[in-house]
C-alpha cells in the first residue's frame, strides 16, 4: 500500500514524462482493444446475416444402408415422431438435359419433397414450390431456379409452361427468386430444377426408393449442433453403429469459413497491436532506466536508512507496473469512447461495436506483464546499487 | 558500544593498493560525544562507512552493541542500519518531492511500523529539532539549516544506538552551524551517542573526545 502511494507520488512528480511514457502503452491498448472489438462486431453482424440465409441445414449422405434403406416414408416418420429432428427432405440430384422449344442445356435436377424450400431457405419469385400432393401423386411438375427461367425460357413469368427433361415433359409451377440463399448459389451456379422425388426415380435409373442424400433442419428451439448430435445417434442405431455408413455435413461451412477468417483477422490485428504494446513497454523500460540513474542518490539515501534490496526492487517495479496500468486504463477508456463513436457511425450498417470483455482482460493482463517484464531490469539495477556508491553519486 | 579492533580496509586504485584504514582501533562508550577529525583522504569516509554499516572491513573486528558486524548480507546490514544507526550527512540527503514529515517517516516505514505509532514518533522527532511548524514543507522550501534539522530528526526517529554525522555543518554558514551544533549538544545531553566526523577543528573541539585520523591510523587526543 505504502509502495503504491510512493509510486503514484513519484509518477506524479513528473507528469509530462509519465504521460509521454504512457503514450506508447495507451496507443498499444487502444489499437488492441479497438481493432479486435471492431473485427468481432463485424463478425457477429456477418454471421448473423449468413445464418439468416438458411444455413441451419444438415445434409446426410448414406453410403451403405445395411439392408435398411431410408425411403420417403422413413423420412416423414422421423420428422413426425422424433422431436430430435425438424423437417426432412430428400436431396438427390441427377444431371439431365433440359429442353424448351428449340433451346436445350444441361440441368441439375433435385428430387425432393415439399419441405425442401423451407429447409434450404429458398425464396420464390413466381408461383409455388412443390407440395405434398405433387409428391404423393408423382406429378410431373418442376420449380426452376431464376437463372434457368430467365435464360433458357427467356422470361421469369413462365408458370404453366412445359419443359422437358430427358424427353419427359414437366409443367413449371414456380420460379425461385434471383437472390437465392448463399448456400444454394455456392452449390451450383448452373440451371437447376426441383421436381418431386418419385418423378426423379422415373427420370433417372440411378435413383431408387432408397434415398441416399437428404437434408434436415433443426426443430424449433434447438440448435443445429444439438440436432446433428441426435441425428447421428438415430443413424448410428439404424446402421449397426457403423459411422462409415453415413456422413452428416453441416451447412455451416460458410459460417465456419467466415469465423475462421475473422478469428485469423483478430489474431493478426491483435498481434500487430501487441507489438505496439511491446514497443510501449520498451519505452517504459527506457524511462525507468533514466529514472533509476537520476535517482541514484535517492536510492543511496533509502538504503542508508534501512531500505533492503527487496524494498527498492518493489518500489521501482511498482512504479513501472503502475505506469503501465495507468496507460492501460486510459487506453481502455479511449477505446470505449472510440467504439461508442464507431457504433454511432456504423449504426446504419447494422453493425454493433462494443467493448469486448475478453480483449479488455487480455489487454490488462498484457499490460501487467509488460510492466513487470520491462520494469524488472531497471528495478533490479536500482536494487543492486551499493549504498556507498549511490550516496556519493554526483556529489 | 562501538568496539573497533585492528580494522583494515584496502582499495585498489589502478595497480596501487591503497590502505584506507590501517589497523584502526577505537572504543566508543554509550552516551559519548566523539569527533573524528582528519584531512581529506585520511580514511575518514571509510571509517564512517564501516561504522555506519554501509561497508564492511577487509580485516579486523567491529562490534556494534556487542554484535560483530562482518560477513553480513546486504539485507542484514540494511536492517542493522535501520535499527541502530541514524545518519546525518553533509549534503542533508533528504529525498526531494517528499515533505519533511515524510522524509522523517521513511525509516519507520522500512521498519514496518504501524501508521499511528509512526505519526507519533515523527511529530516528536520534529519537535526535538524545532521544526514542528515546517512538517508539510518540501526540502526545496526549507533553508539549509532547516534541511539539516529534518535530517537530524530522521536520524533520531528510530531511536538509534548511534548518531553518525558526516560533516554535518560542512554546507552551512557559521551561524547555522552553531545552531546545528547546539542541537547535537542537546541530543548528547539527552543521552544519545554521537560520532561526528569532520575536518574542521572548531567543530571537532566541541566534542568531549577527539580522535585524529591520518593515513588510516587513529590516535586519541585527550583534552
Amino acid at each position: 500500500m505504502m509502495t503504491l502511494r510512493m509510486a503514484l507520488r513519484s509518477i506524479g512528480a513528473n507528469k509530462l514524462r509519465a504521460m509521454l511514457t504512457m503514450l506508447g502503452i495507451i496507443i498499444g491498448v487502444v489499437a488492441l482493444v479497438v481493432l479486435v472489438s471492431l473485427v468481432n462486431g463485424a463478425t457477429s453482424s456477418v454471421t448473423d446475416a449468413v445464418s439468416s440465409l438458411g444455413s441451419d441445414m444438415l445434409t446426410v449422405t448414406i453410403s451403405d444402408d445395411k439392408g435398411l434403406p431410408v425411403d420417403l416414408e422413413t423420412l416423414s416418420d422421423w420428422s413426425q415422431d422424433q422431436a430430435a429432428v425438424g423437417l426432412t427432405a430428400p436431396s438427390v440430384t441427377a444431371s439431365v438435359t433440359g429442353k424448351y422449344g428449340s433451346e436445350s442445356d444441361s440441368f441439375t435436377v433435385y428430387g425432393t419433397n415439399a419441405f425442401y424450400d423451407d429447409i434450404a431457405g429458398l425464396k420464390l419469385c413466381m408461383g409455388r414450390f412443390l407440395n405434398s400432393a405433387d409428391v404423393a401423386s408423382h406429378t410431373r411438375v418442376c420449380v426452376l431456379n431464376y437463372k434457368a427461367a430467365s435464360e433458357l425460357i427467356g422470361y421469369t413469368d413462365c408458370i404453366g409452361e412445359q419443359i422437358s427433361f430427358n424427353g419427359m415433359k414437366f409443367t413449371i409451377v414456380g420460379v425461385l427468386a434471383e437472390s437465392e440463399s448463399i448456400t444454394t448459389s455456392m452449390r451450383s451456379s448452373g440451371y437447376i430444377a426441383y421436381i418431386p422425388y418419385p418423378s426423379l426415380m422415373r427420370l433417372s435409373d440411378s435413383v431408387s426408393e432408397a434415398v441416399t442424400t437428404f437434408v434436415v433442419s433443426a426443430p424449433d428451439g434447438r440448435s443445429i449442433d444439438e440436432t446433428e448430435a441426435s441425428l447421428k445417434m438415430l443413424l448410428m442405431e439404424r446402421f449397426e453403429m457403423d459411422d462409415d455408413a453415413f456422413s452428416i455435413n453441416s451447412m455451416n461451412i460458410l459460417e465456419d469459413a467466415m469465423s475462421s477468417i475473422t478469428s485469423i483477422l483478430s489474431i493478426l490485428l491483435g498481434g500487430i497491436a501487441g507489438i505496439s504494446l511491446i514497443v510501449g513497454g520498451i519505452g517504459i523500460m527506457n524511462i525507468m532506466l533514466v529514472t533509476v540513474t537520476e535517482r541514484t542518490r535517492e536510492i543511496g539515501i533509502r538504503k542508508a536508512i534501512g531500505a533492503t534490496r527487496g524494498t527498492i526492487l518493489r518500489q521501482f517495479l511498482t512504479e513501472a507496473v503502475v505506469l503501465c496500468m495507468l496507460g492501460c486504463a486510459i487506453g481502455i477508456f479511449l477505446s470505449w469512447t472510440i467504439l461508442r463513436i464507431a457504433a454511432v457511425i456504423a449504426s446504419s450498417l447494422s453493425m454493433s461495436f462494443s467493448l469486448n470483455g475478453t480483449v479488455v482482460a487480455v489487454a490488462v493482463i498484457f499490460c501487467i506483464l509488460i510492466g513487470v517484464i520491462f520494469g524488472l531490469y531497471p528495478a533490479n539495477k536500482a536494487a543492486k546499487m551499493k549504498p556507498i556508491d549511490a550516496l556519493h553519486y554526483g556529489g | 558500544m562501538i568496539d573497533i579492533r585492528d580494522l583494515c580496509k584496502f582499495y585498489t586504485v589502478g595497480d596501487e593498493r591503497v590502505r584506507a584504514l590501517d589497523h584502526a582501533t577505537m572504543h566508543i562508550y554509550p552516551h559519548e560525544f566523539v569527533s573524528v577529525i582528519g584531512p581529506s583522504g585520511s580514511g575518514k569516509s571509510t571509517l564512517m562507512n564501516i561504522i555506519g554499516c554501509l561497508d564492511v572491513a577487509d580485516a579486523g573486528v567491529y562490534l556494534l552493541d556487542g554484535v560483530p558486524i562482518e560477513d553480513y548480507t546486504e539485507n542484514e546490514l540494511a536492517h542493522i542500519r535501520n535499527e541502530k544507526i541514524g545518519f546525518v550527512f553533509q549534503s542533508f540527503n533528504l529525498i526531494p518531492k517528499m515533505s519533511a514529515e515524510e522524509n522523517v517517516e521513511l525509516p519507520l516505514i522500512y521498519r514496518g511500523m504501524g501508521r499511528a505509532e509512526r505519526a507519533k514518533r515523527v511529530r516528536h522527532a520534529l519537535e526535538r529539532v524545532g521544526l514542528s511548524n515546517r512538517a508539510k514543507h518540501q526540502p526545496t522550501e526549507l533553508s539549509g539549516g532547516q534541511q539539516q534539522r529534518v535530517a537530524i530528526a530522521r536520524a533520531l526517529v528510530t531511536n538509534p544506538s548511534l548518531i553518525l554525522a558526516d560533516e554535518p555543518t560542512g554546507n552551512l554558514d557559521s551561524h547555522t552551524s552553531a545552531e546545528i551544533m547546539d542541537i547535537f549538544h542537546e541530543l548528547h545531553e539527552q543521552g544519545n551517542t554521537i560520532v561526528l566526523i569532520t575536518h574542521d577543528n572548531d567543530v571537532a573541539k566541541q566534542a568531549r573526545r577527539i580522535v585524529h585520523i591520518l593515513d588510516g591510523r587513529l590516535s586519541e587526543v585527550s583534552l
